[in-house]
């Protein structure tokens, strides 16, 4: 579905010195990045302020044109077949509105369906679907300029959908939503790619959005590409540690360092509650628990892992 | 085609919602006609006509460039400039359109809406208090195409002053110089007939007559019409090819702002 292979896109930067001189500064937002999605795949791409995530972007839909490197979305090359292309995507940028501010929310679809020339059919049972499932009935009739940001989002979402399109990307979609618009937002998308097979690719600063929807995670820095791949496995390779917390009904007679795979031991509570870290590669969790058993009275146990945030953040450490 | 058609139609809707800011605009263009009239007829009637203008010619020179005016909205618009200012254009960049095309089709709309309350009432005032030289009949439909040719061209013009916001970034000085020129060179301040031959022209040889003095010579009856619309073909064709091509190097070099 997407096809990208060592993109580049620079900027020039000017900077007024004087009345008439400028210096021009060579900006490298995206930098050598690969990217290889499969019809059906839900991607997040992730990265720091300024990371390049808005700029692969816009070469994927088209806007802009890359300095270098081969790109192909949906089987067509976005910067000479841009409108054949728009035809089969649907995009969303979280701080940029693609209705009619001063329309009706529902006459933004309709002429959304004229441009994107969608049948009567399709175009009335997607629009019920998503007014459905968004709840957007109560403000078809409401000028978009006076929605509330949460409101004209799931506008955003589902005039993005109109026209069907295989490919949905979404640039920050839950930026200053709140944690129930948010998660609305989540389960809609997730039904989406589930239920409909509709391939995503999604950028945010929130990983939640990542944890609930996306199975895959590319993360970039200044432009390159830090890490790709499922997130467990991200999880794995940046700490291969996990923790083990067992409270037990008295505290046990010797340390449980001893115990085979674990690699240390911190204890709470008098010894009432112990951490013990141990590493994926030598013992599971089932069999260290077996293993505390035999020493102690297990009153109560949980297994941590890192947070993706944490994971999120190690992997930016790494560079 | 029925994309574009549905484009013009909300371009109607959109600026049928601002009806407030249309009748304060038409409000004060009256104003400035009975100004512009005053004058007018002040002079004419004085020196006798000048370049074949008397009274009831200066009342539809006058009333018609008033309505003409708001319909091909002289003073330029920044509604482009405003979105490549602030990165909103991308929008309408990954749209399955021809962005100069559905640009035009919105602002048909627009003028649309505008001969119903901008350019029809100062014309129809200026029917009733003054003296006024209606044409043959025949010469409406003429009329009709000039008014279509000069709102053609003058968007053409706008869509340029509006694509060097992508290159500029900031085009008010531009916009500024335009603003001071223009009502002089299309034929708004005085009639291009009263400037002296070499200087007429000279316009003649732009673009700026095809926007107001083309429609009210040929509802006057000045000379050919079929002249007139063909300088107006001309320079609307010319000017929207320059455009499209400013478009296509646009989307290759430029950059759209923000992330
Ligand atoms: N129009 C532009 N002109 C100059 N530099 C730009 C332009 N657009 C982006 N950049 C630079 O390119 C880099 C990447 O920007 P981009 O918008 O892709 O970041 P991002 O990953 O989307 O960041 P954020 O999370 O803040 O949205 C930044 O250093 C930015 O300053
Ligand atoms: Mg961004």
């Amino acid at each position: 579905m997407i096809e990208v292979r060592d993109l580049r896109r620079e900027f020039t930067r000017t900077r007024k010195l004087g009345r008439f001189r400028r210096e021009r500064t060579r900006v490298v937002a995206v930098d050598g990045v690969d990217l290889a999605v499969a019809a059906g795949e839900a991607v997040g791409y992730v990265g720091p302020n300024g990371a390049g995530k808005s700029t692969t972007i816009k070469v994927l839909t088209g806007v802009l044109v890359p300095t270098a490197g081969h790109v192909r979305v949906c089987g067509v090359d976005p910067a000479r077949q841009r409108r054949e292309l728009a035809r089969r995507i649907g995009v969303v940028f979280g701080q940029r509105s693609q209705l009619w501010w001063d329309l009706p929310l529902a006459e933004s679809f309709d002429l959304l369906r004229a441009v994107y020339r969608v049948p009567a059919a399709d175009y009335a049972r997607r629009r019920a679907e998503c007014v459905e499932l968004l709840e957007l009935g109560p403000f078809l009739a409401t000028p978009v300029r006076q929605l509330s940001l949460g409101q004209r989002m799931r506008g955003e979402i589902t005039a993005a959908l109109l026209h069907g399109p295989e490919l949905l990307v979404l640039d920050e979609p839950t930026i200053g939503l709140d944690l129930e618009s948010k998660e609305r937002l989540r389960e809609f998308l997730a039904e989406l790619h589930t239920s409909r097979g509709t391939t995503v690719l999604l950028t945010t600063h929130d990983l939640d959005d990542i944890e609930r929807l996306c199975p895959r995670l590319v993360v970039i820095d200044r432009g390159r590409v830090l890490a790709d791949g499922p997130l467990d496995a991200l999880r794995a390779e940046v700490s291969p540690e996990r923790v083990l917390v067992v409270d037990l009904e008295r505290p046990p007679a010797a340390p449980l360092d001893d115990l085979p795979g674990v690699v240390s031991v911190r204890a709470e509570l008098g010894g009432l509650r112990q951490h013990l870290s141990f590493r994926r590669a030598d013992t599971t969790a089932a069999a260290l628990i077996a293993a505390v058993a035999g020493r102690a009275a297990v009153h109560d146990l949980s297994v941590e892992e890192p947070e993706i945030d944490e994971v999120v953040r190690r992997l930016y450490a790494r560079r | 085609m029925r994309a574009y058609a549905r484009l013009a139609l909300a371009g109607f809707r959109r600026h049928s919602i601002y009806r407030g800011a249309m009748f304060a605009g038409l409000a004060t263009n009256v104003v400035f006609g009975v100004i512009r009239m005053t004058v007018l007829v002040a002079a004419v009637s004085a020196a006798g006509p000048i370049a074949g203008y008397d009274t009831a010619t200066s009342a539809v020179y006058v009333w018609l460039g008033q309505g003409l005016l708001a319909f091909v909205v002289l003073w330029g618009d920044t509604h482009l400039a405003e979105r490549v200012r602030t990165g909103d254009v991308v929008v309408d960049l990954y749209r399955p359109w021809h962005l100069q095309a559905a640009l035009f089709a919105e602002d048909v709309g627009r003028a649309g809406f505008a001969v119903l309350v901008r350019l029809v009432p100062p014309v129809a005032l200026g029917a009733l208090l003054f003296p006024f030289r209606w044409p043959d009949p025949v010469v409406l439909p003429l009329f009709a195409v000039s008014a279509v040719l000069a709102l053609a061209t003058s968007f053409a013009v706008r869509f340029l002053l509006n694509a060097s916001t992508f290159w500029l970034l900031e085009n008010r000085g531009l916009l500024s110089v335009y603003n001071v020129l223009t009502p002089v060179l299309c034929g708004l301040a005085v009639p291009l007939d009263f400037f002296p031959g070499w200087a007429r022209d000279a316009l003649w040889s732009t673009p700026f007559p095809a926007m107001i003095q083309a429609p009210i010579d040929v509802f006057l009856e000045r000379g050919s019409p079929w002249a007139v619309l063909a300088h107006q073909a001309f320079w609307a064709a010319a000017l929207a090819a320059l455009g499209y091509f400013v478009l296509l190097r646009a989307m290759r070099k430029v950059v759209v702002q923000g992330g």
